[in-house]
């Protein structure tokens, strides 16, 4: 079927651009847009992807079209809508779904909701009192860690809330979860505050962006290798140095916060 | 027998609970846990025998990879889904912490240690990683006992 140019840019476009903020790499970004380009019978349709925006130009009747999008890079990934937009881009492609019809496909992507935010917070929790077991934590570092995980998810909530940029959240993020690891431990809950922060800092850590750097690389996509590879490090040293200002605070103020 | 239960169950409720952090579909909730836990157990495995968190990271990486490619396949669903979760027991978390912690305490050298194999657990995962992308789709189908009849798709 052969479709309106700027209609099928539009589509191609909002669909890379959602692919762009959940965490698909740009291979697979590309490669869709692509697939639908094709599939709508669109000629002479090129697209070029990074990791914070997407350009795409289509000709039709010898007259160009082109629109560019940018992405916020500050965005909380959904992978449900990544795996959702593969598959109608699989549908798209078996020609199964006419124009009209992506349109209203691509709405209902667009809303799908995230997990329930106590959910979210539990998951937090329990990822964190989880991880605290797995790295060599006691039951008690664990209930310890998922007390703190909770209180992380609620801050980041927060943060979201109030647009903090990455970089503050991270510190504070951080910072926030070994003060609460360390109050517990004094409190009595707990008794290696190493493992107990540990556990609570998994949620921080950057395995999104070096998984996506390393598959970005892999394809040749160098540029925004670099830029995820460049977001992991400053997250990591972010998480580092929220955690070792409060580390340096305790110590200062005579607790002992050493290695167990 | 148990402790090693016990790790898989834990483990791989970790990645389930960053399965839903992600907000992954609720039905490839097991099979992100699965890689997870796969993935910790191997790391586990290797670390008891002597081999080095490095090597551990780089092996566990690895099974870990093809586990994702083959459930990429036979779920129909984009790679990205399984591995993000299941990466995570694998992400130094430990190393960051540790190489704070003797930096801030003025224990440098110690500090340059955990942070030197903080970036290389972060590179033998990688290579990990990158070394199973490099095998050939039509070896992923088979594992994932689909025969080949489209092509190079749901591959990535």
């Amino acid at each position: 079927m052969k479709e309106d140019g700027k209609k099928v840019l539009e589509l191609t476009v909002s669909v890379g651009e959602i692919l762009l903020k959940n965490g698909a790499e740009i291979f697979r970004v590309q490669e869709t847009m692509e697939r639908i380009a094709r599939a709508y019978r669109t000629e002479n349709f090129h697209v070029y992807v990074i990791s914070n925006g997407l350009f795409a130009s289509v000709d039709e009747d010898g007259r160009v079209h082109s629109t560019e999008v940018r992405h916020v890079p500050l965005s909380a990934p959904h992978l449900g809508r990544v795996a959702a937009l593969n598959q109608l881009s699989r549908e798209i492609e078996a020609g199964s779904c006419p124009l009209e019809e992506a349109f209203a496909r691509l709405e209902e992507v667009k809303h799908l909701p995230y997990s329930p935010p106590a959910l979210q917070a539990l998951a937090c929790a329990v990822g964190s009192a989880c991880f605290s077991f797995l790295f060599g934590g006691g039951l008690l570092d664990s209930a310890a860690a998922l007390v703190s995980g909770f209180v992380l998810q609620l801050f980041l909530f927060a943060a979201g809330r109030y647009r903090l940029s990455k970089m503050v959240t991270n510190i504070l993020a951080s910072a926030l979860v070994t003060l609460c690891g360390f109050l517990l431990l004094q409190a009595g809950l707990g008794r290696q505050m190493d493992k107990i922060i540990i556990g609570s800092i998994i949620p921080l850590v950057p395995g999104m962006a070096l998984t996506t750097s390393i598959r970005d690389f892999f394809n040749g996509d160098y540029v925004s290798g670099a830029i995820r590879l460049i977001d992991a490090l400053l997250i990591g040293a972010c998480i580092a140095l929220g955690v070792g200002a409060v580390l340096k605070m305790c110590s200062l103020l005579g607790f002992s916060v050493g290695v167990a | 027998m148990l402790e090693w239960m016990v790790q898989f169950a834990v483990s791989f409720l970790a990645t389930v609970a960053f399965a839903v952090l992600f907000h992954v579909p609720r039905k490839e909730y097991v099979f992100s846990g699965l890689t997870g836990a796969v993935g910790w157990v191997c790391y586990l495995a290797a670390v008891q025998a002597g081999w080095g968190v490095v090597t551990a990271s780089f092996l566990a990486a690895l099974v870990l990879t093809v586990l994702c490619r083959v459930f990429a396949v036979a779920r129909k669903t984009p790679i990205t889904i399984f591995l993000i979760c299941g990466i995570f027991p694998l992400v130094p978390g430990a190393g960051i912490y540790y190489t704070a912690y003797y930096f801030i305490m003025g224990q440098n050298t110690a500090a340059a240690d955990k942070g030197i194999e903080t970036l290389k657990i972060a590179v033998a995962i990688s290579l990990g990683i990158l070394l199973v992308f490099s095998l050939p789709q039509r070896l992923v189908n088979l594992l994932a006992l689909r025969p080949q009849k489209e092509k190079k798709r749901g591959s990535r």
